[in-house]
């Protein structure tokens, strides 16, 4: 498998590694993919009164594809409002880090982790 | 220390350099056609052949007249079962048997003749990956005309017990081939003790070239095969083709050093794998995959939990291992062989095989066990599902999403 230099970028210097505490009022926890499948996606995303996302953190059990996906997104919602991170689509993803198609189920689980962050923190924000 | 460090043996051997230059006159020299029967050049080939023929042959206890060339331990394979297969199909029946964690070269054959209306049994290997000689036993039938087990996984280096399984299969007139491509000078071979009709023999897994491989055929009782390769009637008939002389030099004296060095460098070898596996289980949640008893000395397979097999060979680039993942290839599949001994899946992800041979050292061995320790550990700083087993999450109770 050879891999795009943002790939490996990523791979090698990912951004945002770590956690929050996920009780804490303001933060959305999204965990997607299952270790039988070999990646595992924990996207923290951490918003202000104003709706904007001022943080993010992420764990990834995955292939480096896997992880410079999470480390990609982390870095793009930060300073989004949560209705523009829910805007990103795998394609871009998949793009900016020129995926190759077997490669692509990766983005997928990224877009799928925002989404899971963002209904978390919903949830906890409505309630 | 040159780097990458090649820990990847089973996959292929470097040539001998005493091989290559025992290879070279037959190129631009020595390039007769063995079967030239009317002059000296090919006089001279055929001698290099007959030579090297007697050198496979002594190396696993066999009569010269019992070796057949081929291109590899693939085409030797086909040629044993397909060969076997259709020549006993119709007198003695068309059930054959083989086990799951076999060579793709094995397993994709039989499914051939699976549809051509033979039915095969796979069976299931135990957790230790070695077959269950009872559930072989019953797996054996009337009509079964052929069993095919591997000396030697290329996986996990298992060594499978063929001395039983020939017997059984003697005793009931049922043909037994075996795959020692991954065996001849790692374990002793002695066809003249074993009751296997068939054998399969590949020259670049053990210091020779590539594109070279022999196909032993039992002559007491006799092995019958049906020709997979027509033409001009070279290997009595088994198997047409030109000689390629220089590559049948190189295998024979490939196997001659296996014979002579054997012994001493599968005790070294032995001493540097117990080394990387020392090393490798100072790390936490490392779990070694296969039987280290019934064992070759040079392979280790571990798997390293929460960590997947990927990213963690993208981690070890300084190292030329391979990974039981196949997400390598296009499957994303796990190790078929992993799964096979009922590995979960999210171990047979993380598994990373190590295949020591004639050339590594010590430091590189050292080296390794250093990388890998550095490499697991921030891969698992990275990992959620270390950080969920660290809090003492039971990982197996979550409901995963599947994708």
């Amino acid at each position: 498998m050879s891999y795009s230099v943002k790939v490996i970028d990523h791979y090698e210097n990912p951004r945002n590694v770590g956690g929050f505490d996920a009780d804490e009022a303001g933060v959305g926890t999204g965990m997607v993919g299952a270790p039988a499948c070999g990646d595992v996606m924990k996207l923290q995303i951490k918003v202000n009164d104003n709706g904007v996302i001022e943080d993010a953190r992420f764990k990834t059990y995955g292939c480096g594809s896997a992880i410079a996906s999470s480390s990609l997104i982390t870095e793009w919602v930060k300073g989004k409002t949560v209705d523009e991170a829910l805007e990103i689509k795998n394609a871009q993803i998949a793009e900016e880090l020129a995926l190759p198609p077997v490669k692509i189920h990766c983005s997928v689980l990224a877009e799928d982790a925002i989404k899971a962050a963002v209904a978390d923190y919903r949830k906890k924000h409505c309630a | 220390m040159h780097l990458p460090i090649y820990l990847d043996y089973s996959a292929t051997t470097p040539v001998d350099p005493r091989v290559a230059e025992k290879m070279l006159p037959y190129l631009c020299e020595r390039f007769g056609n063995p079967a030239s029967r009317s002059h000296s050049f090919g006089w001279e080939a055929d001698a290099a052949v007959e030579e090297a023929r007697n050198e496979v042959a002594a190396l696993v206890h066999a009569d010269p007249k019992e070796i057949v060339w081929t291109s590899g331990a693939t085409e030797s394979d086909n040629l044993a079962i397909k060969g076997a297969a259709h020549f006993y199909g119709e007198t003695k029946g068309r059930h054959l048997i083989s086990v799951k964690t076999e060579h793709k070269a094995v397993l994709d054959t039989l499914r051939d003749l699976e549809r051509q209306g033979f039915r095969v049994t796979y069976l299931d290997a135990q957790k230790n990956g070695l077959i269950d000689l009872e559930a072989f036993q019953a797996a054996l039938r009337d009509d079964t005309a052929l069993v095919s087990v591997m000396l030697v996984n290329n996986e996990i280096g298992v060594i499978q017990p063929i001395a039983e399984i020939g017997d059984l299969c003697r005793a009931r007139g049922i043909i037994f081939h075996v795959d020692a491509a991954q065996a001849t000078g790692k374990v002793d071979i002695d066809l003249s003790a074993l009751n296997v009709d068939l054998m399969s023999f590949s020259a670049h897994k053990t210091y020779g070239p590539k594109g070279i491989g022999a196909l032993y055929v039992r002559r007491k009782p006799r092995a019958r095969l049906e020709a997979q390769m027509h033409g001009g009637g070279h290997e009595r008939g088994l198997r047409s083709g030109t000689l390629a002389t220089h590559q049948i030099v190189g295998m024979g004296e490939a196997f001659r050093l296996a014979r002579l060095e054997m012994a001493a460098e599968t005790a070294r070898v032995r001493r540097l794998r117990d080394r990387l596996l020392d090393g490798v289980s100072r790390i936490e949640a490392v779990h070694v995959n296969g039987d280290m008893t019934a064992r070759v000395a040079h392979n280790l397979n571990v798997s390293f939990a929460y960590v997947e097999g990927e990213s963690l060979m993208m981690a070890l680039k300084d190292l030329a291992v391979s990974s039981g993942s196949a997400c390598t290839s296009a499957s994303l599949e796990p190790s078929y062989v992993l799964r096979a001994l009922g590995q979960p899946d999210e171990l047979a992800h993380s598994s990373i095989r190590f295949t020591l041979g004639r050339f590594t050292t010590k430091e590189e061995i050292d080296y390794a066990v250093e990388l890998l320790r550095q490499k697991v550990g921030k891969l698992r700083d990275m990992s959620p599902l270390w950080e969920m087993a660290q809090a003492g999450v039971d990982l197996d109770a979550v409901q995963w999403a599947a994708h």
